[in-house]
């Protein structure tokens, strides 16, 4: 089956948009115009054969408004993906956004707009597009691949955001944001072996189909031999993937208001943890708008306020933050209200994810130096169990590899459900290697843009045997 | 059904047009299928934290999708714009799509039959529209519950919440089947949390009450007992705070639907779904230990597990009158005596298992993506013949657990082995209920799980729960799904503390 969506129609273009929406009257006490259009590119295919293609895009504007009321200022969001063919919607927009913030009443996040921070010369430019096209030189390779003797699954997706913040506040500032992935999930013939690869990208152009396809076949050879281990502790390698999944849940978990009000795992009897050492090794967890090939909005965009977050930002110029610092808990975050209400500064959510500060060693090297230990491919359906402690379950998917004397022996021939903090896989690591690009295959729909080390974690908890496959 | 039950808005786009000048081109360029979808989805989120709103957001997606069978290939195509111009030149897209797509598409796609409906009408069991209610009232509601919680002893923080939404359908295909729906579903939330700064640690209780195919009278009193929730949340919040932790092991469980729900959806809903059994699914949402080799053969569970799927029952979220197929809704079994019977189908998958009807399965989350083969409400048959009450479960059981409200869910991508927390826990001694625990989370295997499966409640146990997030599919389609099942004991469960599996 496939799925097509033409262009959206309109007669306005997004920087039209934003600024007819300024221009209406009684701006009140502030008010935001976010256009947001993608563009997005899919391959899907299963049992060898594609199954879903298309190319699609659509656009979405959103009004905040900022509103005096009794007691303070109060917000208001409305979106809405229809087409804009009148002015008239947009009145229509601003009046509901108007009636949500009357609604809502005083909002404690309540700040005046961030000023400008310098002209985006970008600001005039049209939606950055992408099309099939940019699967060219991916889809020969594809084509290989499915042609081979295993079984293949996967998906490929290319999009491109666009999106233009302009605020009363006189913010103008315009981002096109690419964020690409594939995962490949091969199998054997008679469906008893399944291995798994994957990547992030920005273009494709540094995507090579077969050789990751050869990554993954290489790995069901090591299915020849097959083992049976039972639930327990085991000295684990994380590859860099699966490190992702658990640091981009820690980077979720590290807000700042929670652990100030003594509901998060971050916090201690003397309130939040920052300033305490997890690790001796010298690791750093940040996010980085600036880190090359994984660059995001140096502004603030968003059109929801949560904790530390807050629709009062926007426009706000993002910086480099550093959650966790050389092995101690260095910064959470808190919108600019919650940083004058903690005494503290503005530290705003980031856009990628970034753990440095172990060795040169590959995943292989670390292989080779394991007298016996579990290889994994990747994690799946990872939830939180215990706020408290940060304590997630989930299971190992698509290989776990018992290595013995320095290689890969054998493939066991189930999966792991595994009960762990990812504060303790900092806390417990006793080696990490050389972190590299890597997909974290859980959180991908939500979040691409990852660099991670392969760590070694001498108990990992393997809390039950999982007869999936 | 009247029409004037429909959104005006909704009935003031010119459907009939749009859909005659999709079909009628479609029709002109030789297609043996063709069918036309518009949609509008109203959305409305209220968040609270401790009294005061943090965000309101509402939203409004709207688009027209034609989708086509070619020479056996499907092609799809949609777009914002709602003109009839717009609708054909959608329509040759489409079929542009599938005469590209021919030549690479393996499969020759065949359907099942389905009967006409013309001019069906259907509109979900609610009384008020939220949509109707002016954001103040809501606001004002929320905040005072929020208040009388902040007001008990021991609460220290309070989130409330509701997410609202309504779904306007428009269907039409060349068969001549054409229905115009309306949904309404609404998910309200609310958490009391206790800080113990000394000890450094917190504790949080939320509201069993679940998202539910009902307009805003599910706020107000009716299908949910708010006062008597809200009067009692803070004790039990105090008193799990003060409970023991559990020990670990082996233990007989009575769970209470507000848990039972998820455990169905996770064990039976997803592994039911005849894409995810076939490998449509095997690199993302997995695929089913429950093939269709083993369709009438595989024991699933105890003589006592009688499970059926359904898109009709009152209040349900994946309830509708017409699936994205024109498939009149229906109920029918999955598993029965304990054994698998059937699968969760389309018009594509139903001739696949020699059936000449689909069970209306097919959904699309927006008219910007292609329907696919979606969860019906999953649901577990009370006791047929004795109205049992939950006590008599409880009574039944030396060493055990009563598992109320659901936490933490994760299973594997074949769906056997999962582990599941909760809300609630209280142990049961000699039959009798002897106060709460903490840190507890079970953990099985499907089949052992519901071979253990030794007594269900009586109709009187039963109740409708259910989840707004089931996501599946690449792109990503996220769907709305109830499942209704009465208590149900379980033995020699085992049992985790959550404490000790993190030493």
């Amino acid at each position: 089956m496939s799925e097509l969506v033409s262009q959206p129609w309109t007669q306005l273009k997004a920087q039209e948009i934003v600024e007819r929406i300024l221009a209406l009257p009684d701006v009140g006490a502030g008010r935001v115009v976010i256009v947001s259009e993608t563009s997005a590119a899919v391959l899907r295919w299963a049992n060898s054969t594609m199954t879903t293609n298309g190319h699609t895009t659509s656009r979405a504007v959103s009004v905040i408004a900022m509103v005096a009321v009794v007691g303070g200022t109060a917000a208001g969001v409305v979106s809405s993906s229809a087409a804009v063919t009148h002015p008239t919607q947009l009145q229509d927009l601003v009046r509901a956004a108007e009636d949500a913030a009357r609604g809502a009443g005083p909002a404690r996040d309540a700040m005046p707009l961030p000023e400008p921070t310098g002209d985006d010369r970008t600001w005039a430019d049209g939606a950055v597009q992408t099309s099939i096209g940019v699967y060219e030189t991916f889809a020969e390779g594809l084509a290989e691949v499915l042609a081979g003797p295993q079984r293949h699954y996967g998906f490929a997706s290319h999009e491109i955001t666009t999106r233009w913040l302009g605020t009363s506040a006189g913010v103008r500032r315009r981002w096109a944001q690419p964020t690409g992935s594939v995962e490949l999930n091969v199998k054997s013939p008679d469906l008893t072996g399944s291995a798994w690869t994957g990547a992030s990208t920005a273009d494709f152009a540094d995507i090579d189909v077969v050789a990751l396809a050869a990554q993954a076949s290489a790995r069901l050879g090591w299915g020849r031999r097959q083992v049976k281990l039972p639930a327990g502790r085991y000295e684990t390698l994380l590859p860099p993937s699966a490190v992702a999944d658990l640091m981009v849940y820690l980077a979720w978990s590290m807000a700042g208001r929670p652990a100030q009000e003594g509901r998060s795992a971050l916090t201690g009897p003397d309130g939040p943890r920052t300033g305490e050492r997890l690790t001796d090794l010298p690791l750093t967890l940040a996010a980085d708008p600036f880190a090359a090939g994984f660059e995001y909005e140096p502004v603030l965009i968003t059109t929801h306020s949560g904790d530390g977050i807050s629709v009062f930002d926007n426009g706000a110029a993002i910086r480099r933050v550093e959650q966790v610092r050389e092995g101690v808990i260095a910064e959470l975050g808190y919108s600019r209200a919650e940083a004058v209400e903690f005494g503290t500064t503005f530290t705003p959510p980031g856009g990628n994810l970034l753990l440095t500060g172990g060795s040169a060693a590959s995943p292989a090297e670390m292989v080779a130096r394991t007298e016996r230990g579990l290889l994994l491919t990747c994690l799946w359906y990872i939830r939180e169990v215990d706020p408290t402690t940060l304590l997630l379950t989930g299971l190992t998917r698509d290989g776990v590899y018992l290595v013995e004397g320095g290689e890969v022996v054998a493939e066991v021939d189930h999966n792991f459900r595994f009960n762990f903090s990812p504060l303790d896989v900092l806390r417990r690591a006793s080696e990490v290697g050389a972190t590299e690009r890597t997909l974290p295959r859980e959180w991908k729909d939500w979040f691409t843009r990852a660099a991670m080390p392969p760590v070694r974690v001498p108990e990992f908890n393997m809390s039950s045997v999982s007869l999936g496959r | 059904m009247s029409i004037d039950r429909i959104d005006p808005e909704f009935r003031a786009i010119p459907l009939t047009a749009l859909a005659d000048a999709a079909l009628s081109r479609a029709h002109a360029l030789g297609v043996e299928h063709a069918d036309v979808r518009v949609e509008r989805i109203t959305s409305q989120s209220i968040d609270l934290r401790d009294g005061t709103v943090t965000g309101i957001v509402d939203a409004v997606i709207v688009g027209l999708a034609v989708r086509v069978i070619v020479d056996g290939t499907w092609g799809f195509a949609s777009h914002v714009e709602l003109t009839p111009e717009r609708a054909a030149a959608t329509a040759e897209r489409a079929v542009e799509v599938a005469r590209t797509l021919r030549p690479v598409a393996l499969e020759r796609v065949v359907r099942a039959d389905e009967p006409v409906h013309a001019g069906a009408i259907w509109v979900s069991d609610y009384r008020i529209d939220p949509f109707a209610v002016v954001t103040r009232d809501k606001v004002e509601l929320l905040t005072e519950r929020s208040h009388r919680l902040l007001a008990s002893d021991g609460v220290d923080h309070v989130r409330a919440g509701v997410s609202q939404v309504r779904e306007n359908k428009f269907y039409a295909d060349l068969a001549g089947t054409s229905t115009i729906q309306q949904r309404i579903r609404i998910g309200p939330s609310i958490t009391a949390t206790a800080v113990d700064r000394a000890a450094g640690g917190f504790e949080t209780m939320r509201s069993l009450a679940s998202p539910a195919g009902r307009g805003w009278e599910y706020l107000t009193g009716e299908g949910w007992d708010w006062d008597s929730e809200l009067a009692v949340l803070p004790e039990l919040l105090v008193e799990k705070t003060k409970a023991p932790s559990v020990d670990p092991g082996s233990y007989d469980l009575v769970i209470d639907p507000t848990n039972l729900w998820l455990t169905i959806h996770e064990s039976v809903g997803h592994a039911t779904e005849y894409d995810r059994a076939i490998g449509y699914e095997a690199a993302y949402a997995g695929t089913s230990f429950a093939t269709p080799d083993k369709l009438g053969t595989l024991r699933y569970g105890s003589v006592h597990m009688h499970v059926t799927g359904d898109r009709t029952v009152p209040h349900g979220l994946a309830t509708i009158g017409y699936d994205d197929d024109g498939v009149a809704t229906t109920e029918w079994d999955l598993v029965r005596d304990g054994t698998l019977v059937g699968y969760q189908l389309d018009r594509t998958f139903a001739p696949r298992l020699g059936l000449g009807r689909s069970n209306g399965c097919a959904f699309a989350d927006s008219p910007h993506h292609v329907p696919i083969q979606r969860m019906a409400n999953v649901s577990l048959r009370p006791d047929p013949a004795v109205d049992r009450p939950t006590e008599d479960l409880i009574a039944g059981v030396e060493r055990g657990i009563y598992v109320v409200g659901y936490r933490s869910w994760s299973i594997d991508m074949q769906r056997y082995n999962f582990q599941f927390t909760g809300q609630r826990f209280f142990r049961i001694e000699h039959g009798r209920l002897t106060g709460q625990l903490r840190d507890v989370a079970y953990q099985a295997t499907t089949t052992d799980f519901w071979g253990s499966l030794d007594a269900v409640g009586g109709k009187s146990t039963w109740g409708l729960y259910g989840a707004t997030n089931c996501g599946k599919a690449q792109p990503m389609q996220v769907a709305a799904v109830s499942h209704g099942c009465p208590s149900a004991l379980f033995r020699r469960i085992n049992v985790l503390n959550m404490r000790s599996e993190r030493q």
